[in-house]
């Protein structure tokens, strides 16, 4: 099986898209000249040409809203924002036109886009630059957040996303792109809306998303030295959300910790918890502990940052405090 | 401003329907209102029958419309069933949305109306969007997007013209300039002491029309959309208009002078042009367009009035569209 970079995962399934599919297209803030401003989709201007892979001007709300209407008229419009904080500049395009256009026409209109994203916390590039907005958008009802951790999620879930009828919002990560993962070289897809458990273990259950995942399962590894089995499951799509799979690994191990990147307050782990324990309660042996970034604008300097998001060894003391306690 | 045209007879009663059409409808919708019929939001095109029935005499059925949160007028001069629309105003099931839109959000789809926008200025992208998606398409399809002068001040004008501009879409960007954005005067709101300069700034070809004349808004659309058609780029029109109601159904008016409303209401384009066609010797026409429409709107309220509301569980239905 063939390895590939979590960048060489999105980078081939896109150009796979624009081979395939006439209808689909790519616009974005340097996606074309430039190459991409994480080298995604380096070289494909030169192959498709300027009208299928399209630099935009800086400006968020109206290419955002463009690509909506370019869906709207039966086009599979790619869109990329260079930073998931750019997205606040576009938010009323995303949360009142792209989410709502199906429900508000009674299903006349369908809006076929996919909006990608790149989360940048861990870059050094100070708090605005480090917005997370997965969590906001996921509680939108109209949205699909897609949040893939390695690149054989990538390769599957954006091949589902670039043919699904809904405005899907796929979150990448700039710290995942240069991570590898063995990728099949036939041909598959991953349906929105199915989390992974992505390693076995009958002690404590870890949830996570994104670049938590590859952390969770660190410090899966590192546990399992000690003699503690986690069991990690990857959301992988945040909306739909899988709770199913979630339940069942917290009932199979009685003890849940849910790891999220973003600060805590309002995150997505706070439902996930609720729904572990309306749905898991009676199985838990403890209460759900959440292993969140910290409340506070991402500061820039490199200890600070780091210390503001979860590591793998902030799993580990969670780990062994929910089994000590 | 462009001078209304010589009449054209046949045109001038087609225009006298669609603005008669609209009038006698917001009329009905006003007594549905206060009889407790309709409710929520409500944004009456009194006043401006002129823009959207000279606009839509000009379109092309398989053009793209996007418009705002008051547009009725815009629906029905499009086409769009007034039983319809009527009965979406009231939330029926039988409403364009089944009662999921409502006043402000406007869709049918058979007729290109692609919805009212009812956050100011959030059509405008959409819009380049659509014109975009013919445009690779290649498919001859124009985006009417129509504004008003409330979203002159939102960023979202501004960088839908320099996209539209940028890459030769056909769009045609219509701003009904009502003079208020709600209660704030356009002037009070707006710096550009000339609007048509913006986006002339742009690249966009211009013009400036009298909003309360059917025949000379039909001109200026005619001579836009044939410039978005032909290939070379967007195209802007400014009407000005002149709302004779509030802004909404709640409005006391109390930032207008009443001499202005006066002013303003000795130009309404419907006695306008329906003198227009009198001196013409149209009187028996006028005449019976005036019972055509009344019919046709008591139908329309009759129809909403005996529709259903829809069953509860309703409200879950299309949040996702479903896969093929």
């Amino acid at each position: 099986m063939p390895t590939l970079s979590y960048r060489e995962a999105m980078g081939k399934v896109l150009r796979e898209a624009l081979d395939n599919d006439p209808k689909v297209f790519l616009m974005g803030e340097d996606v074309g000249r430039y190459g991409g401003p994480y080298a995604v989709t380096a070289g494909f201007q030169a192959i498709y040409g300027e009208d299928r892979v399209r630099d935009t001007p800086i400006s968020e709300s109206g290419f955002v809203g463009c690509g909506i209407g370019a869906a709207m008229a039966g086009m599979r419009p790619v869109v990329e924002l260079m930073i998931s904080a750019f997205s606040l500049l576009a938010l009323d395009q995303i949360v009142n036109n792209a989410a709502k256009l199906h429900y508000m026409s009674a299903g006349q209109i369908t809006v076929p886009v996919v909006i990608r994203m790149v989360n940048a916390v861990g870059s050094q590039a100070g708090a605005p630059h480090s917005v997370s907005v997965e969590s906001w958008l996921a509680s939108v009802p109209g949205l699909k957040v897609v949040c893939p951790a390695t690149p054989r999620d990538a390769v599957g879930l954006f091949r589902s996303a670039i043919k699904d009828k809904n405005p899907v919002i796929f979150v990448e990560h700039a710290l995942l792109y240069k991570s590898e993962g063995e990728v099949p070289d036939q041909h598959y897809e991953i349906p929105l809306g199915q989390a992974e458990v992505k390693r076995q273990g009958d002690d404590v259950t870890i949830v996570a998303y994104l670049r938590m995942v590859p952390v969770a399962l660190d410090a899966a590894e590192q546990l399992a030295s000690q003699g503690v089995q986690c069991e990690v499951v990857d959301l992988r799509s945040l909306s739909p959300l899988d709770i199913d799979t979630v339940v069942s690994s917290a009932k199979k191990t009685g003890r849940c910790i849910i790891v999220e990147e973003t600060n805590r307050t309002g995150a997505f782990g706070a439902e996930v918890a609720a729904q572990v324990y309306s749905r898991a309660f009676d199985s838990l042996d403890g209460e759900i502990v959440r292993v969140a970034g910290a409340d506070v604008p991402t500061p820039f300097a490199r200890h600070l940052e780091l210390a503001s998001v979860p590591s793998q060894e902030d799993v580990v003391t969670a780990v062994q405090s929910i089994l000590q306690g | 401003m462009a001078n209304s045209p010589s009449l054209d007879i046949p045109i001038a009663l087609a225009l006298y329907r669609r603005m008669s059409l609209i009038r006698r409808f917001e009329e009905r919708v006003s007594e549905l209102y206060k009889q407790g019929k309709i409710s929520g939001f409500l944004h009456l095109y009194i006043g401006e029958e002129a823009v959207a029935s000279g606009v839509f005499s000009a379109l092309a059925p398989q053009d793209y419309v996007v418009s705002h949160y008051r547009a009725h007028g815009h629906a029905l001069a499009r086409g769009v069933d007034p039983n319809r629309l009527m009965a979406e105003l009231c939330g029926k099931e039988t409403g364009t949305s089944q009662g999921k839109g409502g006043s402000m959000h406007i869709f049918d789809t058979s007729k290109g109306f692609l919805g009212g926008y009812a956050i100011v200025g959030g059509m405008l992208p959409i819009a380049a969007g659509l014109a975009l998606g013919a445009k690779l398409n290649g498919e001859d399809r124009v985006a009417l997007a129509i504004f008003g002068d409330g979203a002159l001040n939102e960023g979202e004008l501004w960088e839908s013209m320099n996209l539209a501009s940028l890459w030769g879409l056909p769009v045609v960007f219509l701003l009904e300039n009502n003079g208020y954005g709600m209660g704030t005067a356009t002037k009070r709101a707006c710096a550009l002491q000339e609007i048509r300069r913006a986006p002339e700034l742009y690249g966009i070809k211009t013009e400036v029309v009298d909003g309360m004349d059917a025949l000379a808004v039909r001109e200026a659309a005619l001579r836009a959309i044939s410039q978005a058609r032909s290939g070379k780029g967007p195209a802007f029109i400014e009407a000005i208009c002149y709302r004779f109601q509030g802004h909404s159904i709640t409005d006391q008016l109390l930032y207008r002078e009443r001499a202005e409303e006066e002013e303003w209401k000795l130009r309404d384009p419907i006695a306008k042009l329906g003198n227009q066609l009198e001196d013409a010797g149209m009187k028996v026409e006028i005449d019976t367009i005036a019972q055509e429409v009344a019919k046709t709107v008591d139908e329309a309220a009759a129809f909403a009035d005996t529709s259903q509301w829809a069953p509860e569980q309703s409200m879950y239905d299309h949040v996702f569209a479903e896969a093929e």
